[in-house]
């Protein structure tokens, strides 16, 4: 019954945050016919919510830094299961694609002599983050869409792409519909890249937005495209917890990289106890010593004394924070303290903070120049994603792509704040890149007609359902679930128990109901994409029960330590026959060099 | 049982609509659109709005709440009466798509025709001061929630669509022009496409801007003296006219 638009391409960008507008700029000057997609407005993903900055070495602010360093500092980060080749491109590259924004008009923050600003964040080695105060992803996606409409790339503003078309295991092109008429559409084109985001719709507490509900990671599982990585969610150590309406809502490293220091109930400074042996040695072990390392930074030498353990990295911190409160130590909230106001001048924190400054005070009647903050974990990255060539950014389906968080392994177990950044601006490039060189050397594939009309037909079910529930109850129950059997902290029966309520919530979303007519249906989008969120939910759960140890931000209260055997491995996930399959793959082969940057220090 | 709050909510679509009733539990610290998500999720799931950062960053959710424009996510429910009704209306300069969505595309159209920032040419790296990115910072802090175009009464109420570019994009083509590295010349686009001299400083613009960007005072005026030295010069005129010479 259902007609749909055809529309053809050589590229399909899926997703116009960082990674997808990035992607696309790059498609286009390489000759391929391109098209973005995207379910929002331009300039309104996820990138624009980034913070603190984009990481990249360019050594303005500390001239000992390198890629070498940055490498090594993401692999530690990672705790050494990132795909080495990713890091090291990403290290190498991060400089000069942040310098190719500033020529298409980024204005990043300045050094003293007129060059670009770097700031400290958590496991940087050095000051390392270009940044625009705490507005960076603003900066970043404001430049590349100006630079987009210029660039020859057709955009499909509040499309929503639901299924990758394959002929004869190749990419032919996405099938989806128009958010604002519900029309169906099919993109016929040689290569697809899935610049989607994350998934972090599936939890409670989140920084991510509606748009966040796993379409990308989804799509790909379902084409038989091999994910990785799928354990490995971060929880971000500072989200906002009270009042509840921006429960969640993130609060930016920057705060902490500006002096802020994390305080519990009783105004003790605890992450002096959290620092653990992979870092000890690397930073200050006193109040004294943290507090030279600031005045050093504030007054801009190069610091003597070793870094403020809040600086350590995201996984660390939010794990401490969790334990403080789990053990009666907490805020008034259910949270902990983090306090810049005593550490740096009104003037510096409404100037290097002001969002931070402005959303407080709006919307949570604190004054963060003269009061602490209330903070809590608030989940945030998905480390796991699309198994990707590190070069080409192809997945393991020929002709599809993906880049920034949908796509997998760069970070390894725990992503480095300002390395998201960074990461879109590399890899989003390298897949615009080959996904045009790959387009330019195929013949398109065939569109299946009846494979179309199914998903057309499958979509639109929901209307027909006459007794089913309303699909925010659903989703709220699955984000509850998630919150709290699959959070921050793992064990074995939590973890069973989750997919066995997973399963009881799938028969449920199938059955849910949605009413009004197909344009511009929110309850009809959402009850659509509990699909995603549910499939990717399981492999979450999955991947976590497998890998029975801790490491980065998959931590198992049941298995706390971390294991060499494990560290040994990814874990690969795939859908084959409507079933989750997960295998251990080795990890590759690093080259000696690069082992020996890890040894030193 | 939790005080309860009263909104009438438009819905309906370019042709026809109604305010439409509804009451949802209050709970601290909640902004309009948390309320109107509790509606969405609890009454109509088909309700239309637009929303992404729920924190004043992205400019998705703009609305007019008691006939005032604003973000929906930074304007808190506390602030209005005890049990009056609040009214939310979508942005009345764009045609309606569905209830609270409107068709903000005319913008993206306008935007498409500001060239781009032009560098000097072979510069890998550009060096500029702090103090001369703060000027055009002011202006990148924009946020593209369209109330400043909403408000703008050449747009608003004389509906001069294919003049005038609109508060949004003078702020735009002044981060340009001001910015301390950038060759182009967008004054003649400003006079003649963008309609600048519609303008009559009105600062309704300002008033509403939820980044506080002096709008008027530090982009449009000063965007205003350059298209006037430009072309409204009589000396520059005189020189014109005898040597032929663009400026």
């Amino acid at each position: 019954m259902s007609k749909y638009q055809t529309v053809s391409y050589d590229v399909v960008v899926v997703g116009a945050g960082g990674a997808g507008l990035r992607a696309a700029i790059e498609a286009s000057a390489s000759g391929a016919k391109t098209a973005l997609v995207c379910k929002s407005l331009l300039g309104k993903a996820h990138t624009v919510m980034a913070e603190g900055g984009v990481a990249a070495a360019l050594a303005n602010v500390e001239s000992r830094d390198s890629w070498q360093t940055h490498f090594r500092d993401t692999m530690k980060g990672g705790k050494f299961l990132n795909q080495w080749r990713m890091a090291q491109l990403h290290a190498q590259e991060a400089p000069e694609r942040v310098r190719e924004l500033e020529r298409w008009g980024a204005v990043f923050d300045r050094t003293r002599d007129g060059r670009i600003l770097q700031r400290n964040f958590g496991g940087h080695t050095y000051p390392r983050l270009a940044h625009v105060g705490d507005r960076t992803g603003l900066e970043i996606i404001r430049t590349l869409q100006d630079k987009g409409v210029h660039s020859g790339i057709d955009v499909f503003m509040e499309c929503t792409i639901r299924r990758i078309l394959l002929d004869d295991g190749r990419v032919a092109g996405c099938f989806g519909y128009q958010r604002e008429s519900g029309r169906f559409m099919v993109f016929h084109s040689k290569a697809v890249v899935l610049a989607t985001g994350g998934i972090g719709r599936c939890w409670q507490i989140t920084s991510n937005s509606w748009e966040y509900t796993a379409d990308g990671h989804a799509m790909a599982l379902w084409a038989g495209a091999d994910l990785i990585d799928m354990e490995f969610v971060q929880f971000h150590p500072t989200g906002m917890v009270w009042p509840p309406s921006v429960q969640g809502t993130l609060i930016t490293e920057g705060v902490r990289g500006e002096g802020g220091v994390l305080l519990n109930g009783n105004r003790e400074r605890f992450m002096f106890r959290y620092i653990p042996e992979l870092f000890q040695g690397e930073f200050a072990e006193t109040e004294e010593e943290a507090t030279r390392w600031i005045d050093a930074v504030v007054a801009g030498q190069r610091p003597e004394a070793r870094r403020p353990p809040e600086l350590l990295t995201r996984d660390v911190v939010a794990r401490a924070i969790r334990r403080e409160v789990r053990e009666g130590r907490g805020s008034p909230h259910g949270g902990v303290f983090l306090d810049i106001a005593s550490r740096r001048s009104s003037e510096v924190i409404k100037k290097k903070l002001p969002s931070m400054y402005h959303q407080f005070k709006e919307l949570a009647d604190v004054d963060i120049t003269r009061e602490p903050m209330e903070v809590g974990p608030t989940c945030h990255y998905m480390m796991g994603g699309v198994r990707v060539h590190p070069e080409t950014q192809e997945s393991t389906i020929p002709g599809l792509f993906a880049a920034g968080e949908a796509a997998g392994g760069m970070h390894g177990s725990n992503r480095l704040g300002g390395n998201s950044l960074s990461d879109l601006l590399v890899f989003g490039k390298r897949a615009g890149e080959h996904a045009a060189a790959y387009a330019r050397a195929q013949a398109a594939g065939a569109i299946d007609d009846a494979q179309v009309t199914s998903e057309a037909n499958e979509a639109l079910a929901p209307f027909d359902h006459s007794n089913g529930e309303n699909p925010y109850a659903v989703h709220e129950e699955l984000r509850a679930l998630m919150q709290t059997y699959v959070g921050i902290v793992r064990t074995q029966d939590d973890l069973k128990h989750a997919l066995e309520q997973i399963q009881l919530l799938r028969q449920r979303a199938v059955q849910v109901k949605v009413g009004g007519n197909i344009q511009y249906n929110p309850g009809w989008h959402l009850a659509l994409d509990l699909k995603n969120m549910l499939d990717i939910s399981e492999a979450v759960t999955q991947a976590a029960l497998l890998r029975e140890e801790s490491r980065g931000a998959h931590t198992r209260e049941d298995f706390p330590d971390s294991s060499p055997s494990w560290g040994a491995v990814n874990l690969v996930v795939q859908q084959r026959e409507r079933k989750l399959s997960i295998t251990q793959v080795p990890l590759p082969e690093m080259p000696a060099e690069l082992k020996e940057l890890l040894k030193s220090e | 049982m939790s005080k309860m709050a009263h909104l009438k909510i438009f819905r309906g679509d370019a042709q026809r609509g109604e305010m439409v009733d509804y009451q949802v539990p209050i709970a601290p610290g909640m902004v309009v659109l948390d309320a109107i998500h509790a509606v969405q999720a609890t009454q109509a799931p088909d309700l239309a709005v637009r929303w992404n950062c729920k924190a004043g960053k992205c400019g998705s959710c703009g609305g007019e709440v008691n006939g005032k424009p604003r973000l929906m996510c930074m304007d808190r429910m506390d602030k209005y009466a005890d049990g009056e009704p609040i009214t939310i209306r979508p942005l009345k300069t764009f045609p309606v798509i569905k209830d609270l969505a409107t068709d903000v595309s005319w913008n993206y159209t306008v935007n498409k025709t500001i060239p781009a920032f032009q560098p000097p040419a072979g510069q890998a790296e550009l060096n500029f001061s702090q103090a001369e990115a703060d000027r055009v910072q002011e202006f990148r802090k924009c946020i593209e929630c369209f109330l400043c175009q909403n408000v703008c009464h050449v747009l608003r109420e004389h509906e001069k669509y294919d003049d005038f570019g609109g508060p949004r994009f003078f702020v735009r083509v002044a981060g340009l022009e001001m910015h301390p590295q950038d060759t182009a010349d967008r004054t003649g686009l400003l006079k003649d496409d963008l309609g600048l001299g519609y303008c009559n400083i009105t600062k309704c613009c300002t008033e509403v801007c939820p980044e506080n960007i002096a709008i008027t005072d530090n982009a449009i005026i000063p965007l205003k003296e350059r298209v006037a030295d430009r072309f409204f010069d009589p000396l520059r005129a005189l020189w014109r006219m005898l040597f032929g010479s663009k400026t």
